[in-house]
């Protein structure tokens, strides 16, 4: 059998899959804990060794891998007024798989750009007037990054008419710069792919060496991606399909870990409702959000927090102790290899993840709002629109391990309650079991088909939306 | 790094060799009337601007963020429902917070509930820091004709 053999190094294990290339099926799935602070290689091995069956890299007719270990992809994202390119920055960066340790804003100062540099982010994206529009601000940042000979690459995509004065300054300060077109060329257009591959690229070509894991990129073909980007290039595949199979649609996919809660949607998300005003800059048609206050284990005292301060309904909590709750999230809090042992911590993890879907679905979609006006009534909406998503996925952890992830991904549907918010409505709910979304992202641009197969046997359905009643 | 403008972005006049002038334009407040700011908007590019428009239900906010970003050199204010007065005020001080207090303000529509003489509708809108301010029905041209005047470009046919 002709066999693909994936890596996702994580920040605690460093997870092997195994795929046939004849069908797409899932062959063997391994883990053992990631080794950082050594070499990946030696986790590595470990797992490929645990995969058992004779699988090996060497057997392996085609390898992959994506990490989010050292940290992931430490990104500030720099634009001049926060609607607009700031904003269209930040989606690049998102997009691109980064995490966003900084967003800044207008003219940069000196104690910005000294707190950029004690962010110790890897990259800096630095947009800032449209074309055409305003180049002193962005020009003057640059001018900042270069006189203070920041650490981290710098990718300018700003206002096109200052792309040379501003590399120049930056290049000559010794920071390695690669321009590419505008994120935010005019204010209906927003162009992120040229961002994205520059920071893939970059990625690859210098993070990945200055984290020290060339090695571990060379022992799975050369290639390294950020692990959130290898999910959003599964959701999208899933989303649009392949020739043999027309894929699913819209879709959201929601990734529950243990510092952030992610959430993707592969859909243009415009108005439904006819005559709705969408107000805002475009929004991206695979747009990542992310929410740092949100995860099962580092961030678990964040949602106990939101749990408790919330004027909003949580079912989850009519039956939980909320004292217990608490004791539970600062013990994960701070030893995150625990796994929930018994009954009521296994609860204690599903109130917190649902909690955690619920708050980060919310942040994600858009919202609608009835504006009232002389002549009548409107409809303004903000963000996507994703009331006609097909289908919401789970991924992570805790989806793999517990058999109660459709019940946490009910908590991502439209509640009477919560009007205005625009999630999906009808949505299927389907549960990576297998956590293989990365492993499907891994293998999409190289074997769509093959990876399709994947994302689709190994999914859990749970009930289809209309049958929630 | 070379990007191919839009189509939408040419300038149809070969008289200009500088930039074409950015505008933002929108209809302020509540208002749905969405017919006299399109035609305007494809009045203004004829004409070789480059229009920036946002449309219907827009804030004081939104306009001033988006003359930021694109350096515009005038805000096109639109109102056809008679509460601009409210809409507006502070706009100018918004702009001069923002770092942008010389921008040009034009604005036009109906503008006040009721009848009342035009002249007074006049001052009590360059009251509130506009530079130019226009009647119910005035064409396209009348605005494109002072914003040229304003801006010192040349008068092209």
């Amino acid at each position: 059998m002709r066999y693909a053999l994936t890596c996702d190094f994580g920040s605690t294990f460093t997870k092997v899959r195994v795929v046939s290339l004849d069908d797409g099926a899932l062959v063997a799935s391994s883990q053992s804990p990631t080794t950082t602070s050594t070499d990946l290689r030696v986790g590595l091995q470990r797992a490929v060794d645990l995969a058992g069956n004779g699988y090996s890299l060497d057997g392996a007719h085609h390898l992959a891998g994506c990490s989010s270990a050292a940290g992931g992809l430490r990104m500030v994202a720099v634009g001049l007024v926060p609607s607009l390119t700031v904003s269209a920055a930040r989606e690049a960066a998102l997009g691109a798989g980064a995490r966003l340790v900084g967003t800044f804003s207008h003219r940069l100062t000196d104690e910005d750009v000294a707190a950029i540099d004690q962010l110790g982010c890897d990259l800096i994206l630095l947009a800032g007037g449209t074309d055409g529009g305003d180049s002193d601000v962005v020009l003057h940042n640059a001018e900042r990054l270069a006189q203070r000979r920041v650490g981290a690459a710098v990718i300018y995509a700003g206002n096109r008419e200052v792309t040379q004065a501003a590399t120049a300054s930056l290049s000559a300060a010794g920071v390695l710069t690669v321009a590419v077109p505008n994120v935010l060329p005019n204010l209906r257009e927003l162009d992120l792919e040229p961002a994205r591959v520059a920071i893939r690229e970059l990625f690859l070509r210098h993070i990945v060496c200055a984290k020290g894991m060339e090695l571990a990129a060379d022992a799975l073909g050369g290639t390294l991606v950020p692990t959130p980007l290898a999910v959003l290039d599964a959701a999208v595949l899933m989303s649009g399909g392949v020739a043999t199979d027309r894929g699913v649609g819209d879709l959201m996919v929601v990734d529950v870990g243990g510092a952030t809660t992610d959430v993707h949607s592969v859909a243009a998300g415009s108005p439904v409702q006819p005559g709705t005003v969408w107000q805002g800059i475009p929004e991206p048609h695979a747009k990542r959000t992310v929410e740092g206050d949100l995860g099962l284990r580092v961030n678990a005292g964040g949602i106990v927090d939101t749990l408790t301060s919330s004027l909003r309904f949580h079912p989850e909590l009519e039956d939980a102790d909320e004292a217990a709750l608490s004791a539970y999230a600062d013990r994960v809090s701070s030893r995150t290899e625990l796994l929930p042992s018994g009954r009521s911590e296994s609860t204690f993890d599903r109130t917190l993840a649902a909690t955690a879907v619920d708050v980060a679905v919310g942040r994600h979609v858009g919202r609608i709002r009835r504006s009232f006006s002389p002549h009548g009534e409107v409809l303004v909406q903000t963000g996507k629109d994703l009331s006609n998503v097909r289908a919401v996925v789970g991924t992570g952890g805790l989806f793999a391990h517990q058999d109660a992830g459709i019940d946490v991904l009910r908590r991502s549907l439209a509640r009477p309650e919560l009007e205005g918010e625009l999630r999906p409505v009808d949505a299927d709910l389907l549960v990576d079991g297998e956590y293989v979304m990365a492993a499907g992202g891994l293998l999409s641009s190289t074997h769509p088909e093959v990876a399709l197969a994947l994302l689709r046997t190994t999914q859990r359905s749970g009930l289809v939306g209309k049958e929630l009643g | 790094m070379e990007r191919d403008d839009t189509a939408e972005h040419e300038t149809s006049g070969s008289t200009q060799a500088l930039p074409a002038p950015v505008l933002v334009m929108g209809v302020i407040g509540a208002d749905v009337h969405v017919i006299g700011n399109r035609i305007l908007d494809h009045a203004l590019r004829e004409a070789g601007f480059l229009t920036e428009n946002l449309g219907i239900q827009v804030t004081q906010q939104d306009l001033v963020d988006a003359a930021i970003e694109t350096n515009a050199a005038a805000i096109l204010v639109s109102s056809l429902y008679g509460h601009a007065e409210l809409d507006c005020e502070g706009l100018r001080e918004l702009c001069q917070e923002s770092g942008i207090a010389d921008i040009l303000l034009y604005i036009g529509g109906n503008l006040v509930v009721g009848k009342r003489e035009f002249d007074e509708v006049e001052q009590l809108f360059r009251g509130l820091g506009f530079d130019r301010v226009f009647p119910p029905a005035s064409s396209p041209e009348s605005a494109i004709a002072l914003l040229r005047a304003d801006l010192g470009l040349p008068v092209t046919a």
